[in-house]
Order: structure tokens, then C-alpha cells, then sequence
């Protein structure tokens, strides 16, 4: 009797689950995803603390409020730290499935048929790997860990046989599960492979990679339904592992880089060949105050934020700039790239969060069309998903990434530090154009000035 | 312990081409918010940790479990608190705005 009404919790939260996604769709039922959620993970955990096997109250108790304790402070980081936080929840999640599969290993064995060993064995290696490498993923998203990638000869082949070292104990352990003593190894080897796996990833590819370890972590909690035989839990783990799947296909196409490139050749090789051939051409500069009334004498301004925006924090006065030419009349739009920033969608929950209307941010295949009808592109912080080359030149390392077409706007203006070469190390033709006006500085200070001479222009 | 793999099995590709079909959908713009909810849906293997940590069955496996939920539930906490406050943050140019 207990036990029917325990499934019937979990049938109406699979359904709230996939309802969950379903209302995700489409900002304005979004937020009634979020609700569907809640209610399908509250019903499930009520009806888990039904099942009459739990005789140990107290442990439970004291996960579930140490959780809460520590998932709130992870509810509210600042949202230019969603990418490092959601590497860290991808941690957690990870951690929870090798620790229930470890825990299963030691109260079954030695007595597990072939195929259980052989899906707890894929439990516990993507579990653990999924791990470490979102860990690693984590620490270099918080700069704790150097972001540039660290490659060395015949990395492919050391992490290929990792890997197959860890799937050759499974193999062992499949057949002979009564060799315990191997287990450790199980555990060991993948979280070691986790750590290889990410060291070579640079910044630029995380949006790749975070997505990629989402997939990893909800295909290791789908194995973990398969051993504890929980609909609920493969179909939660299949939808996350769908999920990460199709983002991480999406963030590959945008850098025109297969799964197997993003993961096992970094730019590293190329990027050296390329440094250094167009040096010292010349490039036009701007003040603040030639934007500002280029960008007011505009009818319509196409904005493309980068990394670097965030980096500077500079969303709250791009949306003051924003605000500034709405008032005079012009028309702004947001151009947004796939892969800008460090994971999937950054830049539109910063540009979200200071207040810019989402409507107005486009995607890349949508603005793409408008560029040659666009009086100024105003670039800040982004440089490679800018690029030309990626269009022009056969040889470029990014060439066949889709790109935003900036340089058909009539002005093309570009906020940047310095000339420095972007994340890939590959120089942009961009800059060198008759069109372009390099704007150099920091990108919240000089958005700022623009901002003040707009205001001060308004006034008089 | 029965293991049902195909029964399992067939679940798991239905649910892999829900996945597929339904988050194909969700817009470019809320690509974040996805991550951040599903990781929190994904948490629900806290229902094994449970079970695990509930059970008792020996001290290894109520220790794990322990931790187990502590990890998923900071999981569901902080990812539907997160989700939620990013989704506050997304509104149209309407007329709302003064």
C-alpha cells in the first residue's frame, strides 16, 4: 500500500519534471517551470521519507538541513559567478551519485550479477570523473587555477589510457566481482582522469565543457536509476544528460570545433603559427566623446558583449548607455554569440539582471541579417566571435566559426584594453578596418565616459 | 535484487527523446537558467542517498549516504533558488517599465 503511494509521488513528479522543462521554453512561463520543479522534488522527497526500509531519521535530517545550509549561500552568488557555481553544483551532483554507487558496491559485493557491476561500474567512473573535472572546471572559472590550457606532448594518448585503464578494471570487476580489493581503483583512476581531462581546456572553450560535464552528470545519475532500479532517477538523469548533450552540440557548432576537438586538441598548437604576421598596422582610436556622437547621430546601434564585459563588470553602465540612446531615439540591439562568455546564455542573465529588456537581445542568426542596415557595432570584450577571418581566411585557426557579421555595420566601434591578441591568441582584421574605431580602455570606465558625454550633449 | 535493465532501458530512451524533443525548444536566451534547473532536477538522486543513509544497513554506507544528501540537497536548494532569481530577471520592453 505504502509502496504504491511512494510510486504514485514519483509518476506525478516525473511528469511535473518534464512540465518543468516544457514551461522553460519561453520567458514568460518560465518561472512556472521553476514552481512545477519544486513541487515534483518536494513530492518525491515526501514520498521517499514514506518507504518504510528508513529506520535512521536522524542521518537523514541532518543531510537534508546541512544541504540546505549550504545550497543557500549557492542560490544567491553574484550572477557574474553562475558559471563557476554551476561547475561546483555539477560537483556536487556528481559526488552524491559515486558515493551512493560506492556505498552499493560494498553492500552488495561480492554477490553482483555481470551487467549490475557493469552499469555501476559506469556509475561510479563518470561519476567520479564528472567530478574532479567539474571541480578542476570551477577552480579555473574562479581563477584559483591558471585559465590559460596547459598542454604537453602525447597528452591525448596518457588521458586515452586513463581512461582505458579505469574501463579495464570495470572489465575485471564485471566478471570477477568478488575481487573487492579493486574497487578503490574503480574510484581512483577516473578522478585522476577528471583533473587530466580539463587541464588543457581554456577559458574560451568552458562554455563546451561545462555543458559536456552537465551531460556527464546526468548520465552518471541515470546509471545510478539503473542500479537502484528508480524510474524517476533515469528519467531525471536522461533529461539532464539530454540537456547537456544538446547544449554541448550547440556550443561546439558555434566554434565550428567537434566534441573530440574541443576535448583532446587545444588551440595551443596553431595559435603560435599565427602571432606575429600583421604587426604594426595601423589602427584609428576614438575618445569618448567622438563615440558619443557617433553613436547619437546613429539611428540604429547593434551592442555585442563579450567575456571581457563581464570581466569588467561593465553591464550595469552598458545598460545606462543603453537607456541614454533608447532616450534620444535610437534603436539598440544586443547581438549575442553562442559561446560569449563562460557558459551557455551568460550574457543574457547579465544583461538580464541590469535590467535590459530580453526582447532586445538577439540572437546571432538573427542579427546576422541586420548588420549592413546597422549604423554602428559597438564591440566590448569580445574579440574572436567577431573575427572575419573566420569567414575570409582558409588559413585562420577559427575559420568556418559562425561569427557576428560586425564588420557590415557602417562604424564598427571596438572597447578594448589593449591591441592584445583575444583568448585564442589569433589577431582580428576587424581592428585594421578603414571603418573601425578602436576605443581603448577599461570597458566600464569608457562606457561610463560615453555615457557622461551623451548626458552632457543632451543637456546643452 | 532483480535487475529489470530493459525495462529501464526502454525508459531511459523514451525519456532521452522527451529531453531531446522538449529542450530543443527552450530559447538561446535562457540557456543558464536550463542548466542551473536541470542540475537541480537532477539532484533528485538524493531519493537514493536517502534510501542509503535511512537504511542504515552498516556505517560505511549511512556515512556516504549522509554526505550524499548533503551534496544533492545543496544541489535543489541553491539550483531553484538560483533558477528562480535569474528568470525574475528576464522582462520584456513592455509598458510596465516607467
Amino acid at each position: 500500500m505504502i509502496e504504491n503511494l511512494i510510486e504514485v509521488t514519483y509518476i506525478i513528479a516525473t511528469a511535473l519534471f518534464i512540465l518543468s522543462l516544457k514551461w522553460l521554453s519561453s520567458p514568460t512561463t518560465a518561472r512556472r517551470g521553476v514552481w512545477a520543479g519544486e513541487l515534483g522534488m518536494a513530492l518525491a522527497i515526501c514520498g521517499t521519507l514514506l518507504y518504510r526500509g528508513i529506520v535512521d531519521f536522524k542521518l537523514v535530517a541532518i543531510g537534508l538541513v546541512l544541504g540546505a545550509i549550504i545550497g543557500v549561500p549557492l542560490g544567491k552568488v553574484a550572477m557574474t559567478a553562475v558559471p563557476q557555481r554551476t561547475a561546483l553544483s555539477h560537483a556536487f551532483g556528481a559526488l552524491c551519485v559515486t558515493l551512493v554507487g560506492t556505498s552499493e558496491f560494498y553492500l552488495r559485493a561480492p554477490d553482483i550479477p555481470p551487467l549490475m557491476m557493469a552499469v555501476l561500474s559506469m556509475e561510479v567512473i563518470l561519476g567520479s570523473l564528472t567530478f574532479t573535472g567539474s571541480l578542476m572546471a570551477a577552480g579555473k572559472l574562479q581563477e584559483l587555477l591558471p585559465q590559460r590550457p596547459i598542454t604537453y606532448r602525447g597528452q591525448n594518448l596518457v588521458n586515452l589510457a586513463t581512461l582505458a585503464l579505469a574501463i579495464g578494471v570495470a572489465v575485471i570487476l564485471v566478471m570477477h566481482p568478488d575481487q573487492v580489493k579493486l574497487f578503490p581503483a574503480l574510484i581512483f583512476i577516473p578522478l585522476v582522469f577528471g583533473v587530466m581531462l580539463i587541464v588543457p581546456i581554456g577559458g574560451a572553450d568552458m562554455p563546451t565543457v561545462i555543458s559536456l560535464l552537465n551531460s556527464y552528470a546526468g548520465l552518471s545519475a541515470a546509471a545510478m536509476g539503473f542500479v537502484l532500479n528508480s524510474k524517476l532517477l533515469i528519467i531525471a538523469g536522461a533529461l539532464d544528460g539530454s540537456s547537456g548533450f544538446i547544449l554541448s552540440v550547440i556550443m561546439s557548432k558555434a566554434m565550428n570545433r567537434s566534441f573530440t576537438n574541443v576535448l583532446f586538441g587545444g588551440f595551443g598548437q596553431i595559435q603560435s603559427a599565427v602571432a606575429g604576421e600583421q604587426e604594426a598596422s595601423p589602427v584609428k582610436s576614438a575618445t569618448a566623446e567622438e563615440a558619443a556622437s557617433i553613436l547619437s547621430a546613429a539611428s540604429r546601434v547593434a551592442i555585442v558583449p563579450g567575456y571581457g564585459m563581464a570581466v569588467a563588470q561593465a553591464q550595469h553602465k552598458v545598460r545606462e548607455l543603453y537607456d541614454a540612446l533608447s532616450k534620444r531615439g535610437v534603436d539598440v540591439r544586443f547581438g549575442i554569440h553562442p559561446v560569449a562568455g563562460r557558459m551557455p546564455g551568460h550574457m543574457n542573465v547579465l544583461l538580464a539582471e541590469a535590467d535590459i529588456p530580453y526582447d532586445k537581445l538577439l540572437e546571432m542568426d538573427v542579427i546576422n541579417g541586420d548588420f549592413p542596415q546597422t549604423d554602428v557595432a559597438l564591440i566590448i570584450g569580445a574579440n574572436d566571435v567577431t573575427n572575419p577571418a573566420a569567414r575570409t581566411d582558409s588559413g585562420s585557426p577559427i575559420y568556418g566559426m559562425p561569427i557576428l557579421n560586425v564588420d557590415q555595420a557602417r562604424t564598427v566601434m571596438v572597447i578594448k584594453r589593449s591591441m592584445a591578441a583575444g583568448f585564442a591568441g589569433i589577431d582580428n582584421p576587424l581592428y585594421y578596418l578603414d571603418k573601425t574605431l578602436m576605443l581603448f580602455g577599461d570597458a566600464k570606465s569608457f562606457v561610463g565616459s560615453i555615457v557622461r558625454e551623451l548626458g552632457g550633449a543632451g543637456m546643452s | 535484487m532483480k535487475l529489470d535493465l530493459l525495462t529501464s532501458l526502454y525508459v531511459f530512451m523514451l525519456a532521452a527523446f522527451i529531453g531531446f524533443e522538449v529542450i530543443r525548444r527552450v530559447s538561446p536566451l535562457l540557456h543558464t537558467p536550463l542548466m542551473s534547473l536541470t542540475n537541480a532536477l537532477d539532484a533528485i538522486a538524493v531519493v537514493g542517498a536517502i534510501i542509503l543513509a535511512g537504511e542504515h544497513k552498516n556505517n560505511l554506507a549511512a556515512i556516504l549516504g549522509t554526505i550524499a544528501i548533503v551534496a544533492a540537497t545543496s544541489n535543489i536548494v541553491g539550483g531553484f533558488i538560483i533558477t528562480d532569481r535569474m528568470l525574475r530577471m528576464f522582462k520584456a520592453s513592455g509598458p510596465k517599465k516607467p
